[in-house]
């Protein structure tokens, strides 16, 4: 049985890049479930897709600014990932196989995208109309969720893409940390809603989402767990198992939250799920919780 | 030596059959490119209070104490096996690969080398590096490694280490010559009835060949060296990480819409 051998240096990414990723996720996971609020067709949608692309522009911000003080004393030099200053070399810097190579380009038209659609939705919020007319937001945002699935995918890629320990051994960090993200930012927009009665409307059909997202993120650390077994790396996750357990009981979380808004749909009722007590708060702070320890225990346990 | 010319292609042939552990290429190193080195430790591990190929420690003497179960022959001792460890300048370079910056690039002596006004210390070479040889340098925010001395290169000179070692067991030439003197010696040994010797990175099955390959006296994984099977490049993950990200997108997306065109839901 081949089993993978590994005699590197760990890159030391710790903390900007741990909270990079998980900003970027919920960054990504906001505009991307937006969109798709905005593509239910039910204007009661609209004010959860709002406030889903206001809060995916704080989170944008934040990403550079961790990248830029994750390269220490280096951090002036952040713009030579775009432009190689090669003496007698000089251009724009674009590698299509280096997936930090190409993060960096889609997080600046991400950046573009963020902040053109949260200033519409702000504007929508103030005057009622934004800057982009609603035959053209949509492909906009369609445009713009693309960029943003790349944006909360490439980051597990981008460990894949290296000679590191289980981050190597696998090819499923893409897969997961985009539904981990969607996840995330799903359970995010459930606890800014919940007390908006304009965007409670759309509570329900987050969790929802949130529940699928969820089945997918599972079924994607049984194949995390699988593959780095198959390689023989499965002992370094050993000592990160309590991150582990936060992870999956976030994901437990929203399957149960959206099982129980499943059954309300079913019975037709409202409000508080009938034997799901839940709340929505203790819920999506688990959510998010998980998602952090997700990302903690993939990048801590190879380094 | 012949003269040292641009064009060509140069690297080490490190023989670990006749390393003696002196350190003289890790002081020379050091002395030559002015590494402060680092803190200095003891690591209880033989003889070895260096650790590890970095920033400070462009070559590194590895001290492998590997008694085996049946006492040797006579001048075919194998017990404990010593290597100068060094960047290996690998034909397909995984630092090289990654590097978003394009820091890292070949010299006219067809060498790895990082430039440092380029590199922004992003760390993802470190990551990359399956051999563990490039460190950052805390001072200066950017990675380090050999540079297989291009300084003295440019100038016609020899690097420093294979210059101080006092047994040859680092030469320094055109690859060419080395690959002939590589298997001259390999076969010489194997005649001599050490048919453990063998070369590592000598053909392209590692990395398609290393400017700094070596003569070991045990398998690769003995040394700290991946084999074949093991040496691998970065981007193989690439197809495979978009891939699964890519139908997870498609399910999460469908699981989105399914989510969100249900209606009458509080």
């Amino acid at each position: 049985m081949y089993l993978a051998e590994h005699f590197v240096q760990p890159p030391q990414w710790t903390w900007y890049i741990l909270f990079y990723f998980f900003f970027a996720g919920l960054a990504a996971g906001a505009y991307v479930l937006g969109t798709l609020l905005r593509f239910s067709g039910d204007p009661r949608d609209e004010p959860a897709a709002s406030i889903a692309f206001l809060v995916s522009f704080p989170a944008t911000v934040i990403c550079p600014v961790l990248l830029t003080a994750d390269l220490g004393v280096s951090w002036w030099k952040f713009w030579h990932m775009m432009v190689d200053v090669t003496p007698g070399d000089t251009g724009l810097n674009f590698k299509y196989w280096s997936p930090m190579s190409v993060g960096v380009w889609a997080l600046v038209v991400f950046g573009f995208f963020v902040t053109v659609s949260a200033f519409d939705a702000w504007l929508g919020n103030r005057r009622g109309a934004g800057i982009i007319p609603m035959v053209l937001n949509r492909p906009f945002n369609v445009l713009g969720a693309v960029v943003a699935i790349f944006i909360a995918s490439y980051t597990g890629v981008l460990l894949s893409v290296s000679n590191q320990p289980v981050w190597s051994d696998t090819w499923v960090l893409g897969g997961l940390f985009l539904a981990s993200g969607l996840s995330g930012a799903a359970a995010l927009l459930a606890l800014l809603i919940r007390n908006r009665p304009d965007a409670s409307f759309s509570l329900g059909r987050l969790h929802q989402a949130d529940g699928y997202f969820s089945v997918l993120e599972l079924a994607l650390i049984i194949v995390f767990f699988i593959t780095v077994g198959a390689a023989g790396t499965l002992a370094r996750e050993v000592p990160w198992l309590p991150l582990w357990a936060i992870a999956v009981a976030g994901v437990a979380g929203s399957l149960v939250e959206a099982r129980g808004h499943v059954r309300m749909q079913a019975t037709g009722g409202s409000g508080t799920v009938a034997g799901v007590r839940l709340d929505t708060v203790v819920v999506s702070i688990l959510v998010l919780l998980g998602v952090l320890a997700l990302r903690a225990a993939v990048i801590f346990s190879a380094q | 030596m012949a003269t040292i010319k641009a064009g060509e292609t140069y690297g080490f042939f490190t023989d670990t059959s006749v390393c003696i552990g002196c350190k003289a290429c890790e002081v020379a190193c050091k002395e030559w490119n002015q590494l402060q080195g680092d803190s200095p430790s003891f690591l209880a591990d033989s003889f070895d209070n260096t650790g590890s190929l970095d920033a400070q420690n462009w070559r590194h003497v590895k001290f492998i104490e590997h008694v085996p179960d049946q006492s040797s022959t006579a001048g075919n001792g194998a017990a404990w096996l010593m290597m100068s460890d060094v960047c290996k300048h690998c034909k397909h370079a995984s630092c090289m690969e990654v590097c978003p910056t394009g820091a890292i690039i070949r010299t006219e002596f067809n060498t790895v080398f990082i430039q440092q006004d380029v590199c922004n210390g992003c760390r993802n070479c470190v990551a990359a590096c399956p051999y563990g040889v490039i460190g950052m340098n805390q001072q200066t925010g950017t990675a380090h490694k050999c540079t297989l001395c291009y300084d003295r290169l440019q100038g016609g000179l020899e690097p420093a280490c294979a210059k101080a070692c006092p047994t040859q067991s680092i030469q320094f030439g055109p690859l060419a010559e080395l690959q002939q003197a590589a298997d001259v010696r390999v076969a010489a040994l194997h005649s001599q009835g050490v048919t453990q010797a063998q070369l590592y990175g000598r053909d392209d099955k590692v990395y398609g060949g290393l400017n700094a390959f070596f003569l070991l006296m045990d398998k690769p994984e003995t040394y700290g060296l991946p084999n074949a099977e093991n040496a691998t490049l970065p981007s193989r993950n690439d197809l495979g990480g978009y891939l699964t990200a890519a139908v997870t997108a498609v399910l999460a997306v469908i699981g989105g819409l399914v989510a969100f065109r249900r209606r009458g839901m509080g």
